[in-house]
C-alpha cells in the first residue's frame, strides 16, 4: 500500500480507531489516516461509476420496451441509477478530490466500476434478470453499507436503499410474467438467469482470503460484513425465488444444507472474474468508449451553462 | 476552457409544512434555478419534501472538529440550564 499506517502519529491513529470502535462516525473534516482516505477514494468512486456505467445495460432496452407501462419503469429506474451515482460522487468529492478528477480517472482506466455491467443485454429477459439479481445482489451489499464509518457514505447508502428495492421488485416481476408465458417466453427467462447467475455472484468481490482490501477496511469499518459473508446472504435469498416461478439457478451443485441453514454452490470460475476485471469482459471497451463519447458530448452543454450564469453575475453586478 | 461541472450546492429538504429542513444531500450546477431543478429531480423524486433550501456550499460557515473541544466547552459547566437540575417539592405534580 502507497500509504503506510507507520508513518501516520500513532496517538492520532489511536484515537481514529477508538471512534470508529465506538461507532462514531468520521466526518470530511475529521483527522483521518491517508491510507483510510484512499481507500474511500477508490470505493465510493468505484461505488459511483458503477451506478453510471450500469445505465448502459439497460439504456440498451427503453427504444424496445414491450410496453409502455415497462418503459416508463424502465426510464424511472435508469433516473435512479443516474442519481445514485450523483449522491455517491458527492460522498467521494467531500475527500478532497473533484468530480472532474474522478471522471478523468474513469477515463483513463485508473478507477474500476463493477465488472457485471461489462456483460451485454440482449434480450428482454436482461432487464428483469440485471434487477432481479444485479440490483439484489447490490443491496445486500448496500445495506451493509448503511453502517460504513465514514459519514457522507453511509448517509448515501441510506437515500440508496429506499429507492432500490422497486429496482429488484421490476426484475423479478419481469421474470416472473416471462415465466407465466409461452415456451419461448419462459426459455428466455432461463438464458437469462445462465447468464446473470455467476457475473452476480462475483459482484462479491474474490473470496475473504483473496481480497487485497478487506482486512484493513473491516477493520475500519468501511466495510461491515465480507464478501463471502453478503454472498452467501444473496444466494440464499435467491435461489428460493428463482425456485418459486420455475427457474433453475445454472449450479448442479446448488443444494440445500440444513445444518448450516444455508444453500451449498460450485466455486466461481476466478479466471473469468479476473480476465474481466483486467479489461477482457464481452463489453468493456464498448462501456468507457460510450462514456466517454456521452461526456465529450455534453462539454458544449457545461460551457454554455457557465456562459450564462457568468453573464448574469455580471449583469447582477452593473445593475 | 476549465470543466469544472459547476458549482457545489447543499440541498436542504423539508418533509412538510411545519417540519424543520434537513441536509439531505449536495449537487452541482452553474446557477440557482438549475440547482432547484436539478435539486427536484435528484432529492424529491418520491414525494420526499414539500419545499427545498439549496445553499451554495462555498457559503457555509463551518464549525472546525479540532477546536470542537474548546468551542462547545461553555455549554459543559451550567447544569442548572437543564430542568433535572431543579429540586421539586415532594408530591409536586405537572412540573
Amino acid at each position: 500500500m502507497a500509504h503506510e499506517l507507520e508513518n501516520e502519529d500513532p496517538i492520532k491513529l489511536a484515537e481514529f480507531q477508538a471512534k470508529i470502535d465506538a461507532e462514531i462516525k468520521i466526518e470530511p473534516k475529521d483527522w483521518m489516516p491517508e491510507a483510510y482516505r484512499q481507500n474511500l477514494i477508490r470505493q465510493i468512486s468505484q461505488h459511483a461509476h458503477s451506478e453510471v456505467i450500469g445505465m448502459q445495460p439497460e439504456g440498451n432496452w427503453v427504444s424496445r420496451a414491450p410496453s409502455l407501462r415497462s418503459k416508463k419503469i424502465l426510464m424511472a429506474k435508469i433516473q435512479d441509477e443516474a442519481g445514485h451515482g450523483l449522491y455517491l460522487y458527492c460522498a467521494a468529492e467531500t475527500l478532497g478530490v473533484s468530480r472532474d478528477q474522478y471522471i478523468q480517472w474513469l477515463h483513463e482506466g485508473k478507477a474500476k466500476y463493477a465488472s457485471v455491467f461489462n456483460y451485454p443485454s440482449p434480450t428482454w429477459a436482461d432487464m428483469g434478470a440485471i434487477g432481479w439479481l444485479v440490483d439484489g445482489a447490490a443491496i445486500v451489499n448496500q445495506v451493509s453499507l448503511q453502517r460504513t464509518s465514514y459519514g457522507p457514505y453511509a448517509r448515501a447508502m441510506v437515500r440508496i436503499c429506499m429507492e432500490e428495492s422497486f429496482h429488484q421488485r421490476q426484475g423479478y416481476e419481469i421474470m416472473a410474467r416471462l415465466m407465466e408465458g409461452s415456451e419461448a417466453q419462459r426459455k428466455m427467462a432461463q438464458d437469462a438467469l445462465d447468464r446473470w447467475w455467476w457475473p452476480s455472484l462475483m459482484m462479491f468481490g474474490p473470496h475473504d482470503s483473496d481480497s487485497a482490501h478487506s482486512s484493513q477496511s473491516m477493520k475500519w469499518k468501511i466495510k461491515r460484513e465480507s464478501n463471502d459473508d453478503l454472498r452467501q446472504q444473496f444466494i440464499d435469498k435467491t435461489i428460493p425465488q428463482a425456485e418459486l416461478i420455475g427457474l433453475k439457478v445454472p449450479d448442479e451443485n446448488a443444494k440445500w444444507n440444513a445444518e448450516t441453514n444455508h444453500y451449498e454452490t460450485s466455486d466461481i470460475d476466478w479466471d473469468e472474474f479476473w480476465n474481466v476485471i483486467k479489461g477482457n469482459g464481452p463489453c468493456n471497451r464498448h462501456r468507457l468508449a460510450h462514456h466517454i463519447k456521452a461526456h465529450k458530448d455534453g462539454e458544449w452543454v457545461r460551457a454554455a451553462a457557465q456562459a450564462f450564469a457568468m453573464k448574469q453575475n455580471n449583469k447582477l453586478k452593473i445593475a | 476552457m476549465e470543466d469544472n461541472q459547476g458549482t457545489l450546492w447543499e440541498v436542504f429538504i423539508q418533509p412538510k409544512a411545519g417540519r424543520p429542513y434537513k441536509h439531505a444531500g449536495s449537487l452541482h450546477a452553474y446557477d440557482k434555478s438549475m440547482a432547484m431543478e436539478a435539486a427536484r429531480d435528484l432529492y424529491t423524486r418520491r414525494g420526499e419534501g414539500s419545499a427545498l433550501w439549496l445553499v451554495k456550499a462555498e457559503d457555509i460557515v463551518a464549525s472546525q472538529p479540532e477546536d470542537m473541544e474548546a468551542f462547545f466547552d461553555p455549554a459543559n459547566d451550567k447544569a442548572y440550564r437543564h430542568p433535572t437540575f431543579y429540586t421539586m417539592p415532594e408530591g409536586s405534580k405537572h412540573i
